[in-house]
């Protein structure tokens, strides 16, 4: 078996040896190629049409659940077990708060974004206090958290039915040079968390508190900043996501954030990060993203119904995972 | 009680420490607060009937609540519990209605495939979120192809079995007792023994000759029982079924493991306070509606009663470091 017919990127990159290291695929390639392989399936089913607006759908809404995807996967890094489950209430109370305090005037959308964004980020706190302070594991603190800011977020969001101011709604549906807004947003804040993990000290403990949280306290590096920082950034993901998805919908809903718990976790762990922590593939976000929305695609062209359509999103992600093998368990 | 759920070092020495009697408590505790609560502003739901009104709900969460407790014990976790239950609810809607050899073979065949699940889990060592996540998606897929919008019936036996009214005590009560002495007996008897062990130190067990994917399986097996009985115990109540009923029950089957004083590492669990916990989660709703707040914040409030309790344990924890 060579390095290039290994089915999933955990194993290619477990068992490499400097030898093949030179012709060894990157892990967030693999993702992107089984992506590429169910877009050339469906556009053959088609005749080929209909290629650039599969794509370009395909671009818009991976965006916002790269978005999510970012921070859960610098949560999950952070540690073997740890996944933030307060992402959809993020999502939830961010649309309703910008939208409400947009009020559909483009003059506030500045202040819309601070007001929506500072609320997420208190909720990053608060996640980071409840670990912290209660020395529980984060999927407790978040789950708790989240039940909370569910609640604030349906009475605050009752009855809201206001539309987006229209330069927001404008800009979140807009596109330059035929690249949608939303996915440069989420390309630039990519490049960004690339960036702070192989080049900042922020990134660089990240990487060695997931590895060896002991070790990593021992060696001095600063541990708690950087579990604050990681509650912060993923809450604020999370929130930036609900005020683009509010934007891109018209409108906020109170269950918007719903199907994005399980798909952040999905797209993290399908893009090649290491679920025992202390790996990180950013880009392999955009591959799994991509790779769960032009599944459902082909299927739609298929003809196949709702439920066959779950089945087969499932039956990726169990396999995936199955094939890359976890050699550590959370 | 508290003799039965005390560590049994603090049985041995005979003398029972404050601290460590208070945390065993702390599920009962909230419990008998919240209904403290109710009753002061209702007293007519301290009787036979508003007892049974008030829990009748809480039966399919205890359920499921015990088979997340199952999977936590192997430290793992299962994201697929509520949409197990609501295939499960939905089988027996439809299938289990209308040609019942076929729904009781569909029921088994889930519940094998949840044991095939903890095999994979541990034949592969593959993390169970991530599993569990995956399968959450097929459970949830099989269920709307099954019944691909809200309907179908109840049967009429478990329709009876869920509006039975025994002598005496209400019907919840009476099933949550059952439940939590089974599965306390369970977890304490040497078989169960073993089952935590393979949670508290799996290389140990497996040192000592036990078999680890024998446990895990147990336990999943387990796992896939409970929820089984969750979706019709939850269609029992209800009459008809729908893929997405039970999505809730995934994080509060968590919830109520961990405010019942499981932990996630080591096979520490404690059915008894897990039943507790899943009562106390299915009472919050109740519990507003007493205190005339509105129902908006429902799960706020089962979200408060957790940070709660959980504040009052590290409070405790270390209040017992320091002694």
């Amino acid at each position: 078996m060579t390095a290039d017919d290994m089915p999933s990127p955990a194993s290619a990159s477990m068992r490499d040896t400097p030898r093949r290291r030179r012709r060894t695929v990157p892990v967030w390639a693999w993702p992107l190629g089984a992506a590429a392989v169910i877009l050339v399936m469906t556009l053959i089913h088609s005749g080929g049409q209909g290629a650039g607006d599969i794509l370009a759908a395909a671009v818009t809404f991976s965006a916002l659940f790269v978005i999510v995807g970012l921070g859960q996967m610098l949560v999950i890094t952070s540690g073997p077990g740890n996944v933030d489950l307060s992402i959809p209430a993020a999502i939830s109370l961010s649309g309703a708060i910008a939208m409400k305090v947009m009020d559909g005037a483009n003059g506030m959308i500045a202040v819309g974004l601070l007001a929506a964004l500072a609320a997420a980020m208190s909720l990053g706190v608060a996640n980071y206090l409840l670990i912290r302070l209660l020395r529980i594991p984060p999927i407790i603190a978040t789950l708790s958290s989240s039940l909370i800011v569910q609640s604030i977020a349906i009475a605050y969001g009752r009855g809201l039915k206001i539309k987006p101011p229209p330069a927001f709604a404008d800009f979140c549906t807009g596109r330059i040079l035929g690249v949608s807004n939303l996915a440069l947003v989420a390309a630039a804040l990519t490049a960004l968390v690339l960036l702070a993990l192989s080049r900042t000290l922020y990134g660089r403990t990240l990487l060695a508190l997931g590895q060896n949280a002991r070790a990593a306290r021992l060696a001095g590096t600063p541990v708690t900043r950087t579990r604050l920082t990681t509650s912060i950034a993923s809450a604020t993901l999370a929130g930036l996501c609900g005020v683009l998805l509010a934007g891109f919908s018209g409108g906020s809903s109170l269950n918007m954030g719903e199907e994005y718990l399980l798909a952040s976790i999905a797209v993290t762990v399908i893009g090649g990060t290491s679920v025992a922590g202390g790996r990180a593939e950013p880009l392999g976000i955009w591959g799994a993203a991509l790779l769960l929305f032009l599944i459902v695609t082909m299927l739609n062209t298929f003809g196949l119904s709702a439920g066959v359509r779950l089945i087969a999103t499932g039956l990726i992600i169990v396999t995936v995972i199955a094939i890359g093998g976890g050699s550590k368990r959370v | 009680m508290s003799a039965v759920i005390l560590p049994a070092a603090a049985r041995r020495s005979g003398r029972i420490d404050p601290v460590r009697l208070l945390r065993a408590l702390l599920p009962a505790l909230a419990l008998a607060l919240m209904l403290g609560v109710i009753f002061s502003q209702q007293p007519r739901a301290m009787s036979y009937v508003g007892l049974t009104l008030l829990l009748n709900l809480s039966i399919p969460v205890i359920l499921a609540t015990l088979a997340q407790l199952c999977v936590i014990t192997v430290n793992d976790l299962d994201l697929s519990v509520g949409s197990f239950v609501g295939l499960c609810a939905c089988i027996a809607a439809t299938l289990l209605k209308d040609t019942p050899l076929l729904g009781v073979v569909a029921l088994a065949a889930a519940i094998a495939a949840y044991a095939l699940v903890g095999a994979l889990i541990q034949w592969r060592d593959l993390p169970s979120i991530v599993v569990t996540l995956g399968l959450s998606f097929i459970w949830t897929g099989i269920a709307v192809l099954i019944l691909p919008t809200p309907g179908g019936r109840a049967p009429e036996y478990l329709t009876a079995i869920m509006k039975w009214k025994p002598d005496f005590v209400p019907l919840p009560i009476l099933y949550a007792v059952a439940l939590a002495l089974i599965l306390h007996w369970v977890m304490r008897s040497s078989f169960g023994t073993m089952l935590r062990g393979a949670g508290g130190n799996p290389k140990a067990m497996g040192n000592a000759g036990w078999s680890l994917l024998r446990a895990r399986v147990t336990l999943y097996l387990m796992a896939g029982g409970l929820g089984a009985l969750s979706g019709l115990a939850l269609v029992g109540l209800t009459t008809s079924g729908d893929a997405n009923m039970a999505l809730r029950y995934t994080l509060m089957s968590i919830a109520g493991v961990i405010l019942g004083g499981g932990e996630f590492t080591g096979g520490r669990v404690n059915p008894i306070g897990a039943v507790l916990g899943a009562m106390t989660l299915t009472l919050a709703g109740s519990f507003l509606t007493f205190m005339h707040i509105p129902p908006d914040w429902q799960i706020g409030a089962q979200g408060a009663i957790l940070i709660i309790v959980l504040a009052l344990r590290a409070v405790l924890n270390r209040a017992e470091e320091r002694s």
